[in-house]
């Protein structure tokens, strides 16, 4: 019995070009990932305290400090975006996790020997740190609402700052497959997911501006991912600040970074396997 | 996306053909320049002792693990050239239960089967169906780390054939299944490749079963295919009124009276292997 015989339903259904066949994979991926979250929202309301801490607390003990901004805008308005890039950073920073313990399971090698691209199970994985991101920044701007924090609640500056907290999202998280894809293990990966926020936490315009650095504090920021997503936050929730970026600066560095990001990780993601 | 996606398959006589295939671990060879060739539509299993060399040889065809040096054609496509190609025509159930317990079983069917393409007006049928066979329609909706082992278990048989895959591979497939679901199993694997024509390669450790169902085996040692007929033949070679098991002992070197000591290294084996 030869196997050209027998018709092959398989040839059928790669007839979809090969990005719809891409985006439908990635989809897959975040659909189950959404599913989960689902199932346990108290992981959401958990991630709310954080971000609460740093706005109520953190926010409005700085915000007596003066000099610490600049351009006029109180502090609680500056810390805002700042808070909602380090919970983003926080959420997707431990996504690496994730494939360690699918490994663990089994899990991804069934998903490796799927026909799926590598990239789409990346991409898949980053979209639903997207998802949780997004619930980061509703809770920010209800925080802000509540505590009467101005910012610009404009539906183009949501949207924007939609947007840049996707984008956000999907590059930590993929940053972090990548680490966990080089690390292997859970306890080495969870020592260096420690070792590495803090760093591009505090290397950013997150809480205080670059102005206030020391030069090779500055310099430091100027490279660190996080400063480009507080950047373009800020100017989407507050306005320009002096000495920010233009969006658009913002955004090509970030989906540069992003792009390289996925495809890093996913040439990567095959080899925790074996 | 690789380019190989779109690459016919040659015509070709054997499921699974490997040419000098080889994989080492640093100084270790795990697989030693093996050259096996399964026939479509059989039902081969494959025996050996703990390390031989046989989830090695799988990961390898499957095309999780790249060879060291030699190569392999599953399914008439190469998987070193073709990987993808492989991928599309292959199912494969794991040694161990690895269904994702934090989805429903539903849940769990419905990514594998967008993984696989299969187009939205077929898929809910295809995923009902295999429902149905496994017996797992009334828990379709409950998640998966509620199920019992047989459950996940037929739940991963079902979700590996929801492709029709042309070769499955089958990692211990019936270890924790009880004697009615081991039977429902086998008789649906039996069943598919009366129609289909489909190839199946396991791994066992259960000799009793190897012979029973297996058409074909080969026992391997380290990295190396020792033997390789059907039951009947192989248990000729060694004496008249040999079981298969005695076979394995024969080519394997291991006495039967190892066999307890034999099932304690395979335990603490089995949970090694998780971490890896
Ligand atoms: N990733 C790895 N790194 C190093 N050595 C490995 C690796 N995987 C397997 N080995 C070694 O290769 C040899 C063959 O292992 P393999 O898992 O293929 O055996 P097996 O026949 O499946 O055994 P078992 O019946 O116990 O499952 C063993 O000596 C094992 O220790
Ligand atoms: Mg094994």
């Amino acid at each position: 019995m030869a196997y050209e015989e027998r018709a092959e339903p398989q040839a059928a259904w790669a007839e979809a070009s090969p990005i719809v066949a891409f985006w439908r994979q990635t989809m897959a991926v975040a659909a189950a990932e959404l599913h989960k979250l689902r199932r346990d929202p108290w992981e959401l309301l958990t991630r709310a305290v954080q971000p609460a801490l740093w706005l109520l607390i953190f926010g409005e003990v700085f915000a007596r400090v003066h000099g610490i901004t600049a351009g006029g805008i109180s502090y609680l308005s500056f810390l805002a975006p700042g808070v909602l890039a380090q919970s983003t950073l926080f959420i997707a920073i431990f996504y690496g996790i994730i494939v360690i313990w699918e490994r663990d399971l089994g899990i991804l090698q069934k998903l490796l020997v799927t026909p799926a691209a590598r990239s789409a199970l990346v991409l898949g994985k980053g979209l639903s740190a997207s998802v949780r991101g997004l619930a980061q920044a509703l809770i920010v701007y209800v925080l802000a609402a509540v505590i009467r924090v101005p910012l610009h609640f404009g539906i183009a500056s949501i949207i924007g700052v939609f947007v840049f907290v996707s984008l956000g999202a999907v590059l930590f998280s993929t940053f972090s497959l990548t680490i966990a894809c080089l690390l292997k293990t859970r306890e080495r990966f969870m020592g260096i997911g420690q070792v590495l926020t803090m760093p591009l936490f505090f290397a950013s315009n997150a809480i205080y501006p670059l102005a206030l650095m020391p030069k090779w504090l500055r310099a430091v920021a100027a490279v660190n991912p996080l400063t480009y997503l507080v950047d373009a936050l800020r100017t989407l929730m507050v306005g320009k600040v002096p000495g920010a970026f233009s969006l658009g600066v913002d955004f090509g560095v970030l989906t540069l970074l992003t792009i390289a990001m996925v495809m890093l990780a996913s040439r990567l993601y095959p080899k925790v396997v074996s | 996306m690789s380019s190989d996606t779109d690459a016919r398959p040659a015509p070709v006589k054997a499921a699974i053909e490997t040419t000098h295939l080889s994989r080492q671990f640093g100084k270790l060879t795990a697989v030693d320049s093996l050259d096996l060739s399964v026939p479509p539509g059989t039902l081969f299993g494959l025996l050996g002792p703990n390390g031989a060399g046989k989830s090695t040889l799988i990961k390898m065809l499957i095309t999780l693990l790249p060879p060291t040096s030699g190569t392999a054609t599953v399914a008439g496509c190469d998987i070193r050239r073709q990987a993808v190609a492989v991928r599309r025509r292959i199912g494969y159930v794991p040694q161990l239960l690895s269904a994702d317990g934090a989805l429903t079983g539903r849940e769990n069917l419905e990514l594998f089967a967008k993984l696989y393409g299969i187009p939205r007006r077929e898929r809910a049928q295809r995923i009902d169906q295999v429902l149905t066979v496994m017996k797992l329609e009334e828990v379709a909706h409950t998640l998966v780390q509620r199920y019992s082992g047989g459950m996940i278990r037929r739940l991963e048989i079902g979700q590996s054939l929801l492709h029709e895959p042309r070769v499955l591979f089958l990692d211990e497939p019936t270890v924790g299944l009880d004697p009615l679901a081991r039977q429902a199993v086998w008789e649906r694997l039996h069943a598919l490749r009366d129609t289909h024509g489909i190839t199946l390669f396991m791994t066992t450790h259960d000799m009793e079963e190897a012979d029973k169902l297996c058409e074909a085996v080969a026992i391997m040692n380290r990295g190396r295919v020792v033997a390789m007929g059907a039951p009947d033949e192989l248990k000729a070679r060694v004496r008249s009124g040999a079981s298969l098991g005695d076979v394995f002992a024969h080519f394997s070197g291991e006495s039967l009276e190892q066999e307890g000591d034999y099932r304690g290294i395979r335990g603490t084996r089995r949970t090694a292997s998780r971490l890896g």
